[in-house]
């Protein structure tokens, strides 16, 4: 399979704290491809220096090919990386059905002309882009609370608004930030189908996650972070007998 | 007649009574109040528009800007300076009104670049600062060469006259005999509603979206591929042109302009005519600005109560004003802290958590 995200030698650091230290890996395309470790270890900062919400240090990251490298968060999404966020961020005062057209910003080009005009092509721009968004709703399963405001989505129906909305912008890789935190075992569930059937049309999907259970059962390949470092990356079995990760980290829970 | 047509036509005919209503206003008013409250109408017409163009930046962008008088100075002393004796001009308006509006916007621009990275309470300080420098700089660009008059502001500036066709002055038109403020309102009802089309396309739109989507949440936005500085400027440009185009119709209006009127406390005004009337919803803000306008004018009638009560005035009527303002704006933000008609959001959220 060929190499979609090229990450190499990343680092990032807050005053003293060092986040990330030389970081390292690469995600093929098609693939399901996890980060772990423990709390801490710089998974979130990872995703945010990726994505261009943090600026790394040093390193060199690439995209198919293109530089994602400093470049700006609506740059980095455009060229085919969205991203969900592990404390969700909604636009909480708009309604479900809004917050997944604010994700096809860079897939539609109306200007403030075309909007005061209403000109044919902005009209069939605004009928495809609800429709598209409400298509997105009804695939994570909220598509009746599309009227809703975000803010009194339950707490799963938010996470998986945040993955319609990221999905609207058509992205070739997505990468989701603790996606199942504080969701029941159905929902959990159908998260999971979610995500496999993602993968069959071809959508490469980061998956940052704690239930072990799901992120062994799921990933292709992972890569695991301790005190900001890579200590492990391979399949699921490979680092589960890895004995720095189980040093590390995982201990029983991955051996069992 | 099928349903459609009946609701269509139902809409036509409110459509129809509203306007021949506003069309009728200043004649009521006036022969209800006096002539002076035709000229209240005409400002209650543009603290509108100037409402508006702040709602843009506060109510959809979230940007808070307590500097936005300085836009509503730009076109004022735009149009004082091209069309008044200071420099011996006088274009027409249909090339002033627009130069103004496109130069508040550029000023927009201006002043909203610096202040991109700042938000909150940082972000109203720059801007206040920005609102407060532009006044500055009218009040002394009057040496080494003189720009502006200082001071003393400009005068004589030249009414809006279209083929020949003054507003400055009375005039018959259809056999009606109408007064120049009266001339004027139906000027700023036109302008009123241009700026209303434009605030209603743009609310619905990618864009107003966007300016919604980065009041609720920089991060996320930028994160969603918005590029967060351009749809920001944008908000600033759109506001700072309504500021603008009011600016100059203020001129052309009052045929004087000085720094005094551009100062703080209008900013604040505007602002409390959105907070008011509803942050973000447009009916809402007209509402507040013609509260806020037609409120502390009726007030001043308290000074002859007084008298005809007890005899003399207890209270000045100018300070019973503020007080019984400050009142209303606290009882509101205990009673109804989203304003008096809040936005479509705010609704579709109370209709919601009804049963
Ligand atoms: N914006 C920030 N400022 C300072 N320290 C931060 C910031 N973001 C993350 N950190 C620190 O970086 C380390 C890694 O955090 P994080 O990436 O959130 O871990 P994880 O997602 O793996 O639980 C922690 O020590 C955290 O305190
Ligand atoms: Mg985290």
């Amino acid at each position: 399979m060929k190499d979609l995200l090229r990450v190499e030698a990343v680092s990032k650091h807050f005053g003293g704290i060092k986040a990330l230290t030389d970081v390292s890996f690469t995600v093929r395309k098609g693939e399901i491809f996890g980060v772990i470790g423990p709390n801490g270890a710089g998974k979130t900062t990872l995703f945010n220096a990726l994505t261009g919400l943090y600026q790394p240090d040093s390193g060199a990251i690439e995209l198919d090919g293109v530089s994602l490298y400093r470049r700006k968060p609506h740059q980095i999404l455009k060229t085919g990386f969205a991203r969900t966020f592990q404390n969700i961020r909604l636009f909480h005062n708009m309604t479900a059905l809004e917050n997944v057209m604010v994700g096809r910003h860079t897939r539609t080009t109306s200007g403030v002309l075309a909007a005061l005009l209403h000109t044919a092509h902005n009209r069939k721009e605004e009928r495809d882009c609800a429709a598209y968004a409400m298509q997105l709703l009804n695939r994570v399963g909220i598509g009746k609370h599309a009227h809703s405001l975000a803010k009194n989505l339950s707490y799963g129906d938010q996470r998986r608004l945040e993955i319609a909305r990221a999905l609207a912008s058509e992205p070739k890789l997505l990468a989701l930030d603790e996606p199942a935190a504080g969701m029941n075992p159905n929902e959990k569930n159908a998260l999971r189908e979610l995500m496999v059937s993602l993968r069959s049309e071809g959508l490469t999907l980061m998956l940052i996650e704690h239930d072990v259970k799901l992120v062994m059962g799921i990933c292709d390949r992972l890569v695991v972070l301790d005190y900001g470092e890579k200590i492990a990356e391979g399949t699921p079995e490979t680092v589960r007998h890895d004995p720095k990760v189980i040093a590390a980290y995982l201990g029983a829970e991955v051996a069992a | 007649m099928n349903v459609l047509e009946a609701l269509r036509s139902k809409v036509w005919l409110s459509a129809g009574l509203l306007l021949i209503g506003l069309l009728l206003l200043p004649f009521l008013v006036e022969a209800g109040l006096g002539k002076s409250w035709v000229r209240i109408l005409d400002f209650a017409l543009l603290y509108i528009m100037l409402a508006l163009g702040l709602n843009i930046v506060v109510g959809y962008a979230g940007l808070l800007d307590l500097g936005y008088v300085a836009f509503y100075a730009v076109g004022a002393y735009c149009w004082a300076l091209l069309a008044s004796p200071h420099f011996g001009l006088n274009l027409p308006f249909w090339m002033i009104l627009p130069m103004g509006a496109a130069l508040a916007a550029l000023f927009g621009v201006l002043l909203g670049a610096p202040t991109l990275r700042l938000r909150g309470d940082y972000l109203a300080i720059v801007t206040l600062g920005f609102g407060e420098i532009i006044r500055i700089f009218m009040n002394n660009l009057n040496s080494p060469v003189n720009i502006t008059n200082g001071p003393q502001g400009i005068t004589q500036i030249e009414p809006v006259s279209l083929f020949g066709f003054s507003l400055g002055k009375t005039q018959e038109v259809f056999g009606l005999t109408l007064s120049s403020p009266h001339l004027y309102y139906y000027l700023f009802l036109v302008c009123v509603a241009l700026v209303v089309f434009v605030s209603m396309r743009l609310e619905n739109s990618r864009i107003g979206r966007a300016w919604v989507a980065i009041r609720e949440d920089e991060m996320a936005a930028a994160a969603s591929g918005i590029n967060t500085r351009n749809v920001k400027l944008l908000a600033f440009a759109m506001g700072a042109t309504f500021g603008g185009l009011s600016g100059g119709l203020f001129a052309s209006f009052q045929g004087f302009v000085s720094p005094e009127s551009f100062n703080l406390m209008e900013s604040i005004m505007i602002l409390a005519m959105i907070v008011l009337g509803g942050m973000g919803n447009i009916w809402g803000v007209i509402l507040g600005a013609i509260l806020v306008t037609m409120i502390p004018e009726a007030l001043r009638y308290t000074g002859d109560l007084q008298r005809a009560l007890f005899g003399q005035v207890y209270v000045d009527p100018a300070d019973l004003r503020m007080l019984l303002f400050g009142i209303a704006l606290v009882l509101m933000m205990i009673f109804r802290p989203a304003g008096l008609l809040p936005s479509k959001q705010r609704k579709r959220e109370l209709a919601e958590e009804a049963p």
